[in-house]
């Protein structure tokens, strides 16, 4: 029925595939207002999840389907509760103000137009990874994902490091995308349960099974690569070299998170345990610490915002892991707080680096004049992710602090790694919004302007919504921050969110935080200088092991390959000849086939001396160095094959091998005698008897294999029903020829066509070998 | 005609008459061979070559598309030749299985012979290109339709030697010594596999493959067939390319014309495998389950010996002959768990390769003519000159990795749940390892040649671009590459029509009741 809210989202989950495929076309068509045009896209998708925000509130569940294989039961369908309707905001929400931004900050480049397409191409599959409830149909969107980020990463594909950081992004997320698809399909096969939907309803079913820490091992390995948790971090920084809208859309507001929301979609059904409320605060803790320390050692200010999102990934990682209701609180109001903030400040450097040229805090002050929104964006971003008060950063933050100092044990380490964390990515945040606006005016490019509008609105709106969204903290948190926390929980939460100061433990712990920020940003060039001294003594990280990884993969596969690979025939043709061997022995060896001895009727005269004739010629070709005389004993051999045909009454065949043996000893004469060959065999001993004994081997199987083969009475059906049709129907005398031309005519149709087309061959070769002549005279000339 | 009393004909013949639409069992055989019989006697008119074989080609994609969709709604069909009784004439048995395959092959050669009309120069339609090109189909089309089993082995014997013929057009000495390890590991293979027919029929004492279903079951403990089963699974496996037999594959395919290394890639290795499913699953589901660790580990080796092979290789070609093996190691991962998800997760990732094998040779001949090599150090700029061809090509380089959401993906899918329900869970981790080594290497080629502005060695950030094609020459190639990659997305997101007929294929695998109704009649 047209009109049904599921309709309107599938409609909306469509809409992005069908803008990236109009992009090319809008640019070409709106020119510098293309990205306004296409920004209606995501706009538009944006309030239809507005619009169902108050059913999702109430604590439904909406959801569709669309039969994907009837087969096998895959359906394309969608589940939208609160987790999932926060992220669909999120991402349509700030992917508005990235296309916007995306006009003016890739002006005039010639790939525009494929840049918007890449851009609502990855829109359309976050939307959908975010919304799937089916397992497989997560599975493709989550893997559009990673191809898309590849495509983003590489845009600026001249440059050597763009490539490797797509390569890289590719090869870890796509690594980590066959861990997840190896969990779900585990899942899938040994519960039946295929969707979200089905194994949220069967509660503790995971965590009771056998398989549970295999499952829940390949679902991390999936969520700690997509989000960038360390050891598998590298890539994330590197990824940087994607223009700056990929940076702040696909790189710190959405697809990063891709990870953290599997964590949390699924913490109902895989947390509670002990190994997850240890391994996902343990990553999540070290990979808040490290990020944040890296963070305020780059001079760079995207870099230094990049080791921030992945310090802001940890922080969520652990939450989600603390197990506590207060700390999923807090993780769903850090997500939604992150987004907004650092999206905003990745905004902001682009629009620093497109106005002032450069990123590099040392070569940049003093633009405050020049970009006053700017720097209001910048500030209120930065206060956001400070945790100052009056910004939801500051609700998210007294959030976790409360709940984790509840806790024990590994909770209070929580708190410690959290505090340190946050005060780190305070000064880191400051240091952005703060360095290049004040201070002595420099930049390499002296015509500085505020720029244009879709440059600043972006960052503005993201600044703005930070502080309105505790403002209204009461809607912020009945819509979007409770349902959501319910849907990671598994249970409803009755905070209230609100502007509110509370003096307890939590705030004074938020005092000591701002506290350590400020004394960080102050002495920002000594921590600088420290942390590097530290990592240049270490002097190794998973980036380098990345590479090495790889060198070693591709040294490991050549020699592998060399070794089987060696271009010599003669080896091909042993190995094939002992598998060969192999293939008939083993089995007859194991399933008791021999053959019983057969009884021998003592042969006649005649009979002796053609099987002596033939075991003679035999004789003569590994005795002889004469490569004619083989040739010629060989053909004996035959020979004597063929009177033993004679003998059994078998003229036509006997015939027949009297043709082939002189045939091939007269052609084998010609070709053999016209190449120079050595005269000898060259093999040394060792080969020789190795060569040897395979080919016993062989002989010994297929002679056995015969003489079992004819040991049962033979049906002589076919030859029955020929002898008596031969004449009677098909009128001939010469049943072999009526079996060739009639009962079997297919097959000498097919043979004919195999002899033509070898005379063709022969043409082909033989015109070949002129032509090279020629060629060769030519060159000659 | 009528017979002196003393003959019953109706114990020799089919006497009812054959109804025409059956006669689209055999018409692929006819239209190929009369078009190769008309190709050479038309060699001294290169320009109407392709245009008669293209033709062909047309005919049997729309022969063997209504073949499919007859054998599709109502059941495998029979047309005994001779009209002699089965089993004593020899049948065309279409099922579904080999009915997809003939479909798939089909189009896959239509797509290669528009390709070569740019491809292939006047020079070597002399020589043979078409007519060559039109009777491998004979040989794959009967091998897909054949129920004789001697007969199989003739249309081996077809296509292999008219893939010799393909083989050997040019003037390279690389093309003569690949074509001599190719053509005397591939005679060893098919010699291996018309013994094990002889010793076969010695303990059968029947060819029809629908009578083989019963003989094969009711035999004695004595019969060797154990033994005989070996010997069939090793010249297979050796067709197949599967390791350690697979040497003739990647010791040849980079020598021929592009267009005949992608018919290669794309069909040779499948009749391979086909003829693991029809010999060894349908007339051998005993030996199959004697033979399925074997034929397991075979598969895991062949997967992560060949993701290596292709990460080692630095010309294209050669790690696109990898990329075919690699494949095979998937389906045979398939056949080695023999159920019904398993073959059919076998017979949709064998008609996906098909596809996409043949395709990224293609491609990959597109890349090599514009940048004037196909090794990657010498090659770069392609995304910038041809970003059509760059789009293609990633398509079927994330496909052939089985990536979503695109032809190899459904496959693997299925092979790895099939895997995982039968507690093998190191095979289902070997597949998507071998899908992980061959995004490895295929990101790392993409990277290359497309997106390095130039050879190795161009400065970095600069762009040092090959000159494009002239725009005729580059649509005429390029179009039955997209032709093929269309079918990997299409496949892709809508794979239920596939995923239905070879669901369809492996239950007539594991029960032949109906195929064999359908050779010898009775009631359903």
């Amino acid at each position: 029925m047209p009109g049904q809210p599921s309709d309107w989202t599938f409609l909306a989950m469509a809409a992005p595939f069908v803008a990236a495929a109009l992009a090319p076309a809008a640019k070409r068509a709106f020119g510098g207002a293309a990205g306004w045009v296409l920004a209606i896209v995501p706009a538009a998708i944006f309030l239809h999840f507005l619009r169902l925000v108050p059913a999702v509130a109430a604590g439904e569940v909406l959801s569709g389907a669309v039969r994907w294989s009837e087969r096998y039961g895959i359906d394309l369908s969608f589940r939208i509760d609160g987790l999932s309707l926060l992220f669909a905001l999120l991402i349509s929400g700030i992917g508005t103000f990235i296309v916007i931004y995306s006009g003016p900050y890739l002006k005039g480049h010639p790939q525009q137009g494929r840049f918007f397409g890449f851009m609502l191409l990855f829109m359309g599959s976050m939307l959908g990874l975010v919304l799937a409830d089916d397992f497989l149909a997560l599975f493709v969107f989550w893997e559009m994902t990673s191809i898309s980020s590849f495509l983003l990463i590489g845009f600026d594909h001249n440059r050597m490091a763009a490539r490797r950081a797509a390569y890289q992004a590719l090869v870890v997320t796509s690594g980590g995308g066959l861990a997840l698809l190896a969990g779900l399909l585990l899942v899938m096969a040994t519960t039946g349960m295929g969707s979200l939907s089905e194994v949220l309803a069967a509660g503790g079913a995971l965590r009771a099974s056998p398989y549970y820490p295999a499952i829940l091992v390949l679902v991390l390995g999936g969520a700690f690569t997509k989000s960038a948790q360390f050891p598998f971090h590298f890539w994330l920084p590197n990824a940087m070299e994607a223009p700056t809208p990929v940076s702040a859309y696909l790189h710190s507001a959405t697809m990063v998170k891709a990870g953290v929301y599997l964590l949390m979609r699924l913490n109902p059904v895989l947390g509670d345990t002990v190994a997850w409320m240890t391994v996902l605060p343990i990553f999540g803790g070290v990979t808040l610490v490290a990020g944040a320390l890296l963070a305020v050692r780059q001079t760079d200010l995207k870099m230094l915002l990049a080791y921030t999102t992945m310090a802001s990934l940890g922080l969520l990682v652990m939450l989600t892991g603390a197990g506590a209701e207060g700390a999923i609180l807090g993780a769903a109001t850090y997500l939604l707080a992150h987004s907004l903030f650092k999206g905003g400040l990745f905004m902001v450097v682009g629009g620093i680096d497109h106005e002032a040229g450069t990123r590099q805090v040392a070569a940049l002050g003093g633009l405050a004049r020049e970009m006053p929104i700017t720097l209001a964006a910048a500030l209120g971003a930065a206060a956001s992710m400070g945790g100052l008060p009056l910004t939801i950063g500051f609700f998210g933050k007294e959030t976790m602090y409360e709940a984790l100092a509840h806790g024990s044990g590994l909770a209070f380490a929580a708190l410690f790694a959290a505090v340190i964390g946050n005060a780190l990515m305070f000064a880191a945040g400051f240091a952005v919004a703060i360095l290049p606006f004040f201070g002595r005016r420099r930049a390499p490019n002296p015509h500085v302007h505020q720029g244009p509008a879709g440059l600043w609105l972006g960052p503005a709106v993201l600044a703005l919504c930070g502080i309105a969204a505790i403002l209204f903290g009461a809607w912020t948190g009945r819509s979007l921050l409770l349902p959501a926390t319910l849907a990671i929980a598994g249970a409803a939460s009755g905070a209230t969110v609100s502007a509110a100061i509370h003096l307890n433990l939590a705030f004074a712990l938020s005092l000591a935080t701002m506290a350590l920020g400020i004394l960080v940003l102050w002495r920002l060039a000594a921590i600088r200088g420290a942390v590097a001294r530290v990592l240049a003594a270490i002097g190794w990280g998973p980036d380098r092991g990345f590479d090495q990884a790889i060198a070693g993969l591709s040294r490991f596969a050549a020699l592998v390959t060399r070794t089987i690979q060696t271009g010599n025939l003669e080896m091909y043709i042993f190995v094939t000849m002992a598998m060969t061997a192999i293939a008939l022995l083993v089995p007859m060896g194991l399933f008791d086939e021999w053959p019983s001895w057969p009884a021998f009727a003592m042969p006649s005269i005649a009979e002796t001396a053609m099987i002596l004739l033939a075991v003679g010629g035999v004789a003569v070709v590994l005795g002889t160095k004469q490569r004619l005389t083989a040739i010629v004993s060989l053909g004996a051999q035959g020979f004597a094959v063929a009177m033993l045909f004679m003998l059994y009454g078998a003229p036509d065949l006997s015939f027949t091998q009297f043709m082939v043996e002189t045939l091939s000893v007269v052609i084998l004469t010609l070709a053999m005698t016209r190449l120079s060959l050595s005269p000898s065999d060259h093999r040394s001993v060792p080969e020789f008897v190795k060569d040897g004994i395979v080919a016993i081997g062989c002989g010994v199987g297929f002679g056995f294999l015969l003489l079992a083969a004819t040991e049962a009475p033979f049906d002589s059906r076919l030859s029955d029903f020929f002898a008596q049709n031969s004449r009677a129907i098909a009128h001939g005398h010469n049943i072999v020829n009526v079996i060739i031309v009639d009962f079997r005519g297919l097959d000498t149709l097919g043979e004919i066509s195999v002899v033509m087309v070898a005379g063709l061959a022969i043409l082909a070769l033989l015109r070949v070998r002129t032509r090279g002549k020629a060629d060769e005279a030519g060159e000659g000339a | 005609m009528a017979m002196p009393g003393t003959v019953d004909l109706a114990r020799a013949l089919v006497l009812a008459p054959t109804p025409l639409a059956d006669y689209l069992v055999i018409a692929p055989v006819m239209v190929t061979v009369l078009a190769g019989a008309v190709l050479v006697m038309l060699r001294n008119f290169p320009r109407l070559q392709p245009l008669i074989a293209i033709a062909a080609m047309a005919a049997l994609v729309a022969n063997n598309a209504l073949l499919l969709a007859r054998v599709a709604v109502s059941g495998p069909i029979t047309m005994t030749m001779g009209r002699w009784l089965p089993p004593f004439g020899i049948s065309f048995s279409a099922d579904v299985l080999g009915a997809t395959f003939a479909l798939a092959a089909s189009v896959v050669a239509l797509a290669v012979a528009v390709y070569a009309m740019r491809d292939v120069p006047e020079g070597l339609r002399r020589y043979g290109f078409y007519p060559c090109l039109t009777l491998m189909m004979t040989g794959v089309c009967g091998a897909f339709l054949t129920g004789d089993i001697f007969n199989l082995y003739v249309w081996f014997e077809v296509l292999l030697i008219a893939s010799f013929g393909l083989i050997v057009l040019g003037n390279s000495r690389e093309q003569l010594d690949g074509a001599i390890r190719y053509a005397i590991l591939n005679l060893l293979a098919t010699t291996l596999f018309l013994v094990a027919i002889g010793y076969l029929y010695g303990v059968a004492g029947t060819l029809n493959m629908a009578d083989l279903v019963d003989r094969i079951r009711g035999l004695g403990e004595a019969a060797p067939i154990n033994t005989i089963a070996a010997l069939f699974i090793l010249a297979f496996a050796m067709k197949a390319a599967a390791f350690p037999l697979h040497f003739w594959l990647p010791a040849s395919y980079h020598t021929p014309a592009i267009s005949a290394a992608a018919l290669f890639a794309g069909l040779l290795t499948k009749v391979g495998v086909y003829a693991l499913l029809r010999v060894l699953v349908m007339l051998m589901p005993a030996q199959r389950a004697v033979f399925g660790d074997v034929i397991l580990w075979v598969a895991i080796v062949t997967m992560i010996g060949a993701g290596l092979g292709a990460i080692a290789q630095s010309d294209l070609r050669r790690m696109l002959g990898y990329f075919v093996i690699s494949g095979i190691g998937a389906m045979l991962a398939g056949i080695a768990l023999g159920s019904q998800l398993g073959l059919a997760g076998a017979a949709f990732y064998a008609v996906h390769s098909m596809i996409v094998s043949a395709a990224l040779y293609l491609g990959a001949g597109v890349a090599g003519r514009i940048g004037g090599s196909f090794d990657l150090r010498e090659t770069g700029g392609l995304y910038a000159v041809a970003p059509a061809l760059a789009a293609i090509v990633l398509v079927l380089v994330l496909a052939v990795g089985g990536l979503p959401p695109f032809s190899g993906f459904w496959p693997k899918v299925l092979i790895t749940e099939a895997a995982l329900q039968a507690g093998r869970w190191w095979l289902a981790a070997a597949v998507l390892l071998s899908g992980f080594l061959t995004t490895i290497a295929g990101g790392r080629a993409f990277g290359m040649a497309f997106w390095r502005g130039g050879a190795a060695g161009t400065p970095d950030g600069a762009e040092a671009l090959p000159r494009p094609l002239p725009a005729a020459e580059m649509l005429g190639l390029t179009l039955p590459v997209a032709f093929l990659a269309a079918l990997a997305i299409l496949i892709g997101l809508f794979p239920d029509p596939l995923m239905s007929l070879t669901d369809g294929a492996a239950l007539g695998l594991l029960d032949p009741a109906a195929y064999i109704r359908s050779v010898f009649g009775g009631g359903p």
